[in-house]
Formats: C-alpha cells, structure tokens, sequence
C-alpha cells in the first residue's frame, strides 16, 4: 500500500511542478522574472492580476470566451441528447455508417478547417461572432457527446420506455419526467467534455474571431513573439484561464465519478 | 482434510459505525470436522459470505480465532491455507484455455511439466471436462466456469477445505443438477472439509451431513439436516427449513389448561401437561407434514374449514381455517377434498414442539 | 411511439453539415485547384495532391508526427496504467484525486505552451538550469532534439492524466471476486496483473490508445508556441505544416496536404476502432 501512495504523490508533484512555477512568476514583479531566478518570489506582487482585471481587453476577452463556450455546451447538448436516443433506441438504414461519419469528425485536425470555416462565416455574415466559434466547436464536441451519451442510454433499459408509453405518457413528457433525469450523469460527463475541449481549443477560435468575440486563447497567444514579452502579464493570464476550469471540475467531481463507475467515459 | 474452527470469533463492517447493531457477526463458535459436508444456511445478508472470507483468509476477522486442525491461522494469508474457493460469480481466466486454468495454481506454486500435466487430466476426467480442454474460457457458459473454478480449487494435492460461497446462484436450473452432481463426487473422492454457504434450504439439505443455521451474525442452530427438520430449536428455524414451514401458534396457560388465542382448538392433554411447566411466552410448533387430517368427522379433533388446496405434485397443502387461526397441512396427493369443506386435524404430541420464550424445550 | 429517427438527428445533421461537412467539401475543392490570391482558381485534378506526396518537406513532417505519435503513446499508456494502479479506490481520497487529474486537462492548449515556455526558456527556466547542474547544455531554441524531446514531454505531462482517468474507469468496473480467486489460486502481483487485470483493461486501453493516437495527431499549439516548430523544421508536425500552407494562402496544396492527413488519421482510427467492437464480442459466453 505505501509504495503507491508514495508514487501517487510523486506524480502529482511532478505533474504540479509547472502549474506551480507559472502561478509564482505571475506573482512576481517582471524586474524579478528577468533577472533573478528564485523558487518562491521576492516581492509579492499583485499587479499583474490587477492589469488584467482593469485592462478592457483582457476583461472583455474572459468574457467572450465563456460566452462561446457555454454557447456551444447548450447547442451541443440540445442536438446531442436527441440523437443519442435515436442511435440507442432505433435501428435504422445507415445508422452504424453515420455513427461512425460523426466519430471522424472528431478525428478531424482543425488546422484542416481553417480556411473553409473562414470562408463560409465570412460568407453567411457571422464571422467574428460568438456564435460562429461556438457552431465550429460542434464538429469535435457533438460527435463526442452523442458518444457519450448512448452509451449511457444504452444502459438504460427499453423496457422503462414502454413503460411509460402504455402507461399513457406522450413521448415529450416521458422524457423530461422520466428519461433526462436517469442520464443526468452522463449528461453531466457530456457537458464536461464539451466545456473542456471547447474552452482550451485555438485553432479555430483564433481563425474565426478578430475582435468583437476575441477570446482569452487568442489574447493569450498575442504576447508572444514580440519584444520584451511580459511574462508576468501572461503568466497571470494563464491562471485565470484555469480557474474556470477547476472550478468546473470541482463541482461536476461526483457525477464524474458516478460516470466513470458506470464505465462509460 | 482439516478440521476448522471458529472460537469466540466477532466482526464488524469496516464502514458501520453504530453503537448498536455494528457487529455483523458476534462470539461465534463452531467446529467442522475433518471431512465432512457441511452447509451454513440462512436468509441473504446475515454475514455467511463474510465468515467464509475470514476462513480463507480473505477478511481479517475483528476478534477471535480460525483454527485448523487445533492451529491458529489467523495471520496466514489465504495462499498458506490451502484452501479452495468457489465464489457465487463464474470466475475463470478469460485469456487462458480450460487446461491452462486448471493448471494455473499448480504453476503458481513452481510445478511444472509432467507433474501439472498428469494431475489436471486426473481431476479434467473427475469433472468430466475432457471435451474441453483446448477451449479458451471465455468460451465457457457459467456452469462450465463454475466447474472449472471447482477443478483450481482441488487440483492442488494440498487442499484441504473447500469453501463454496452460493456458487449455483446464477447458474440455469437444467444445469444445477449436474454440477450438484459433480460437487457430490468431489466430496466422496477427496474427503474433504467442504463448507458450502446458500440461502437456498434445498440445497443445503440434500448436500450437507451437517447444517448450520445463521441468522443475524448468530448460530442458532447446528445440527443434521434431520434433527433440524425433526426438532428445530427455534421457530425462526422451523419456518426456514421444510417447505411450506413449520406451523408456530401462540398459545396461552388458562385454568383449563392450554388455548390457542383467537380460536376454540383443544388441544390434547399431553401436550397440555407438558406445557404446565414452562414459563414465559408459549409457542406450539408443528409441522404441516405432521399435522394429522380426517375428511370424516372425529370427535375429539378440531374442525377446521378449507380455505385453500395448492397442488404441488406429489402432495398437497391445505390452508386451514379456524376462528381467526390458520395453519397448513400437507396431505397425499389423491385426496379430494375441496375448498369450503370440513376438515378435521389433530396434533399428535409426539410430533409437536413446544417453544418457551423462543427456546425448544425437549418433552 | 413511432420511430422518427430523421426528426431526432435533424439538429445534429444541421450543424455538422455547416461544421463539418461543407467545410469537408470545400476543402475537397480547394484540393482540386490552383488558386492564387486575385486571380481565379483553375481546375488541376489531382496534381496537388502527386505534388504533396512528392514534396520532402510534406514526407518529412508526416515521418516526423508519426515517429512524435508513437513516441507519446508508449510512454503514455503504460504510464498511465502504472499511475491508475496506485490511485484510490474508495474514500474521500477518490475525489481529490480526480480533481488534480483533471486540472492538467482542463489547461487551454497555449496556456500549457506558455507554462512549459516559463520552464524551458533559456534565460529565464527551470530545466536549463537544472540540467546545467547536471553537466548538461539544454537549448530548446537551438538544439533539433531538446526541443522534439520537449514537445514530446510537454504531451505527457498534459494527457498521461487522460490515460490514467480512462484505466481507472476500467479498474474501477472489475469485480473484485476476480482478484480474491487469484488470490486464492496462490497468483503473484504480475501473474494477477497479467491475467486478471490486463484482459479486462483491453478494451478500455484501446479507447485510450485511440483517442491519444487521434489527438497526438492535431498537436499544434505547443510547438507554436515553445519552439515556433523549429529549430528548423524539428517539430513541425502535420498540423503546423498545413496551417502554415493555408496561411500563406497555398490553398491547393493545403487542401491536398489536409485531405491526405485527415486519410491517414481516419484509416489507422477505424482499424483500431473496428478493433474495439470486436473485442466485446468475442468475450461472451
């Protein structure tokens, strides 16, 4: 038993290492980064947080990003829920071609898209809206959550369906009383994994947007390559980026851990 | 071949934390001699599956001792105690053939080549698995599983008990026969101790010589299925062995002797001399294959109404009605008597059992 | 209640059409044509695409991110099974454990590219230093395998934690009578291992093993942003290569690049995923 506590914990060290070292430097006072190398700051400084939270820009870029984001959980999930019962319930002519189109999708690199995406926005007028992000994220995001969640319908057996209808239920009420409820796990796994990928995606959010729905992963990259890059700002701006994320990830835990014993991840 | 032993032995679940009600099993103590058949028997969740645990070594046991053969074992792990274990679900190693999984704990005690190969045949020809052996064992259906977890478990020379923890449970009825069957002849052909835990009081009782009933983490009564059936000591365990169960009705001392409350019965005047000298709450048990019934009229039987015929085959069970009492009784299949007739029943007192608070009392 | 399947996935249709599927086929299209900015596209067949596979530059990127792939999953999937093993099974220990697994995951690709850039850069990180001390000159702006090696460590460091969550979802569905027979039969640890606990994991494994092999596949921010895909042409992997094409407005030969990618992820993804249906199958009784 101890020797995997303590190879646990070495790994968590490890894997921390770096999450830690950014989350000092964007304590640090810039002077401090450049020229002295120190395990734990001199000088406590908040300022690079206190930038970014009065700086127009960045505030404005958080928000475009969760906007996006929780756009595309909802559109995911409301096309998904639909279909993953189609998938789970009803054999159909090319049902096993589709399922397996939607998965290559998710296979599908980004960088391929780019230009095609680009265009066509630009084309139907949405380009550099939070809406056009939010729809390119459903490539990658829907096929998943479709994934996900017939696998959790599936074990849901047919039999409380017919239930329900002999019992008198219109199909609309059966499945808000009835069936949303049984899945609400796997729900809750879906729009884990849609909120994730969609958040730290930036290919695609950076082709799509110029300025009215900049996202944070755009404004992050902008400071790079310059001169004189300002470490401590970035570094700051990444753990604000994570925050969200752990946030999420600390609440959704226990439906995560239902959905893991359920063993369809 | 070993005689087991659990002295004062106690065990409390890991994640109770309850004053009262913690212990799952408290101060057992039991013997099983050397090889013999022995069932525990009792309702699903009264700690049958755990005892069986900490006699393999599975579970640490929270207080008390396991002795084989008069040595205590309590810190030897499962693999120093040579014992057998059937497990309720199928277990068989998926990736290996049928031969390789009988061969398995041979090689993991470093035996090998003509000496695995001669013992596996020996025991593949005991269970009759022959047409099996190139076969991967995911192949198999539960029942072929479960004989072939039964072959690991006695294809060491050095076992000596065999634990069986429900194992028919999830196997198709057709074929629970034939494993019944191959456990039986195992047990002839090895002597040995074999304890075989179930809920199920049939197989319990036509498997073991020796049956112990638990109930509650309590023992509450150890005996040959028999003497269970003949003079079971509580009325839990009257009700639980024999089908339908033992009759239990409540009785009550008055200056005319013995009444059964809520109807008119008489009861004859042996029973009710013995029931003179106990104290504390009085229960008449008797069971309905003992219950005798006349169609025709007898005057000093009771009359009882037919309130119910179940045919089961062979026999019969009448559900009968006095007053506000019932009681069953199992009658020869070729009577012919029908609901809403009278019948008339008698308990003879040599067949009845008399409980004071709970408890057996001989006569 | 009657079966309307077409009215289910008519949503899911719509938006993958837009998201996908025009886009598929405009990139079909591109593929198909020499397109120079200002002028029009002229129809080349399939001359972009003999160009593509002609070019050393292209054959190179795509050796290179396939040696990358392969790299990341051995050390990935063992690892992570390894990691899966010690982790808790029960307790308030699970959720914690959960929780920091998942933090890695949760980090925007670039941030995780600005974190390892902190940590490697040569004036200001960590690594350099260390290995300093160690006798040892790290550059990863200047040296091929410092910064291949580095790319390769920074996608360990961000998915080996995915691996790890998906072996333990399968650790965590094996009944434990599995191990008390093994016990039982008298098994060592790597006997158990071997012949309870991998077989089970099979199935669960393979999903890892193709979701990391078709995300490896797409690694692009990192090298962005640590090395720039250099030094030279050291970790520009495909994905890099045919942003850059399509960035320099080389749509044909983009288009040509991509589709040949996008063919090469599909077909090695599907003989793994027919893999994955067809183990199910064959372990019922």
């Amino acid at each position: 038993m101890k020797k995997r506590s303590i190879t646990l914990t070495a790994y968590f060290l490890l894997l921390f290492v770096p999450i830690y070292w950014m989350v000092i430097t964007s304590l640090k006072t810039d002077v401090e980064i450049l020229q002295s190398f120190t395990l734990f700051p001199q000088k406590i400084t908040f300022e690079n947080y206190r930038e970014i939270f009065t700086s127009e820009v960045w505030r404005s870029s958080f928000i475009n990003s969760i906007t996006y984001v929780l756009l595309n959980v909802v559109m995911t999930l409301m096309a998904a829920i639909p279909a993953a019962y189609a998938f789970s319930r009803w054999k159909f002519r090319g049902d096993h071609h589709l399922f397996f189109w939607l998965l290559t999708n998710r296979m599908a690199p980004a960088a391929v898209f780019m230009v095609p995406f680009t265009e066509l926005y630009y084309m139907l007028n949405i380009y550099d809206t939070h809406f056009a992000v939010a729809l390119a994220h459903c490539l990658f995001n829907l096929p998943l959550t479709i994934w996900i969640l017939e696998g959790f319908m599936s074990g849901i057996p047919k039999e409380i369906d017919e239930t329900a209808f002999v019992d008198g239920y219109r199909f609309p009420r059966f499945f808000r009383k009835i069936f949303l409820p049984l899945i609400a796990p796997g729900i809750g796994v879906g729009a884990f994994f849609c909120f994730t990928f969609s958040w730290v995606e930036l290919i695609l959010a950076k082709a799509l947007t110029l300025t009215e729905a900049k996202p944070v992963v755009v404004t992050l990259t902008v400071g790079i390559g310059a001169e004189g890059v300002k470490w401590g700002l970035l570094a700051s701006a990444g753990v604000l980026t994570i925050i969200p994320g752990i946030l999420v990830v600390y609440f959704v835990r226990n439906y995560m851990a239902k959905g893991f014993a359920l063993g369809r991840v | 071949m070993a005689k087991i032993e659990l002295k004062s032995l106690e065990h409390r679940y890991a994640s109770s934390r309850k004053e009262k009600d913690s212990f799952a099993i408290e101060d057992l103590n039991i013997v099983w001699e050397d090889g013999t058949a022995n069932a525990l028997l009792g309702p699903s969740g009264c700690g049958k599956t755990t005892l069986l645990n900490i006699i393999s070594g599975l579970i640490k046991p929270t207080s008390g001792s396991v002795l084989f053969d008069g040595v205590e074992v309590n810190d030897r792990p499962t693999r120093e105690r040579h014992i057998a274990q059937v497990f309720q679900f199928p277990v068989a190693y998926d990736t290996m053939t049928v031969f390789d999984n009988l061969a398995f704990p041979l090689r993991n005690q470093g035996k090998e080549g003509n000496e695995v190969e001669a013992r596996v045949n020996e025991i593949m020809e005991l269970l009759d698995l022959g047409s099996l052996t190139a076969m991967k064992a995911s192949h198999l259906n539960p029942a072929e599983k479960q004989i072939v977890s039964l072959g690991r478990g006695i294809v060491r020379k050095d076992t000596v008990a065999l634990l069986l923890d429900e194992p028919l449970t999830v196997i198709d009825p057709i074929l629970k026969l034939d494993l019944r069957r191959k456990l039986k002849l195992v047990q002839q052909e090895l002597k040995l101790t074999i304890i075989y835990v179930t809920h199920d009081q049939h197989e319990a009782l036509t498997f073991a010589d020796h049956v112990t009933i638990v109930r509650d983490g309590f023992i509450v009564q150890s005996a040959t299925p028999e003497e269970l059936f003949l003079h079971p000591r509580t009325p839990f365990v009257g009700y639980f062995i024999g089908s339908p169960g033992m009759n239990t009705l409540r009785c009550e001392k008055t200056s005319d002797g013995l009444e059964i409350p809520g109807s008119s019965l008489s009861l004859p005047s042996a029973i009710a001399s013995r029931a003179d000298k106990l104290k504390g709450r009085i229960d008449l048990g008797i069971r309905p294959e003992f219950v005798e019934t006349s169609a025709e009229e007898r005057s000093d039987w009771n009359r009882f109404t037919i309130q119910m015929v179940d045919h089961a085959g062979a026999y019969q069970v009448l559900t009968l009605q006095s007053g506000s009492l019932q009681i069953k009784a199992r009658v020869e299949d070729h009577s012919i008597s029908k609901e809403g007739d009278p019948m008339w029943v008698n308990f003879p007192s040599e067949k009845t059992n008399l409980y004071a608070d709970g408890e057996r009392v001989a006569p | 209640m009657r079966q309307r399947p077409w009215l289910f996935l008519l949503p899911t249709l719509a938006l993958m059409s837009i998201s996908a599927f025009i886009p598929l086929m405009a990139v079909i299209n591109y593929s198909l044509h020499t397109i120079f900015a200002g002028s029009t596209p002229e129809f080349v067949g399939l001359q972009n695409y003999a160009d593509v596979m002609g070019d050393a530059q292209f054959r190179g990127a795509l050796l290179r991110q396939l040696t990358f792939s392969l790299l990341a999953l051995l050390i990935e999937i063992p690892l992570g099974v390894g990691i899966a093993l010690c982790m808790p099974r029960k307790g308030s220990a699970v959720g914690l454990s959960l929780v920091l697994l998942g933090i890695p995951l949760l980090i925007p690709y670039n941030v995780v590219g600005i974190v390892w850039r902190l940590f490697t850069q040569s004036d200001i990180g960590v690594i350099p230093r260390f290995l300093a001390v160690l006798g040892y000159d790290y550059n990863v702006s200047l040296d091929a395998t410092d910064a291949f090696m580095t790319i390769l460590l920074v996608d360990v460091w961000h998915w080996t934690p995915l691996v790890v969550l998906l072996a333990y979802a399968g650790l965590q569905a094996i009944p434990q009578t599995f191990y008390q027979a093994a016990e039982v039969d008298g098994a060592s640890a790597w006997k158990t291992f071997r012949y309870v606990t991998l077989p089970k994991l099979r199935s669960v494994l393979t999903l890892g093993l193709l979701i990391r092999f078709m995300d490896s596949f797409k690694v692009y921010s990192e090298p962005l942003l640590l090395t720039g895909g250099g030094p030279g042409n050291a970790t520009t992997f495909m994905s890099l290569f045919v942003a850059r094409k399509a960035e320099a407005y080389e749509l044909g030969y983009a288009g040509a690049s991509s589709i040949i990618y996008l063919y090469v992820v599909i077909v090695m993804s599907y003989i793994l995923f027919q893999f994955i249906n067809r183990s199910p199958e064959e372990r019922r009784a």
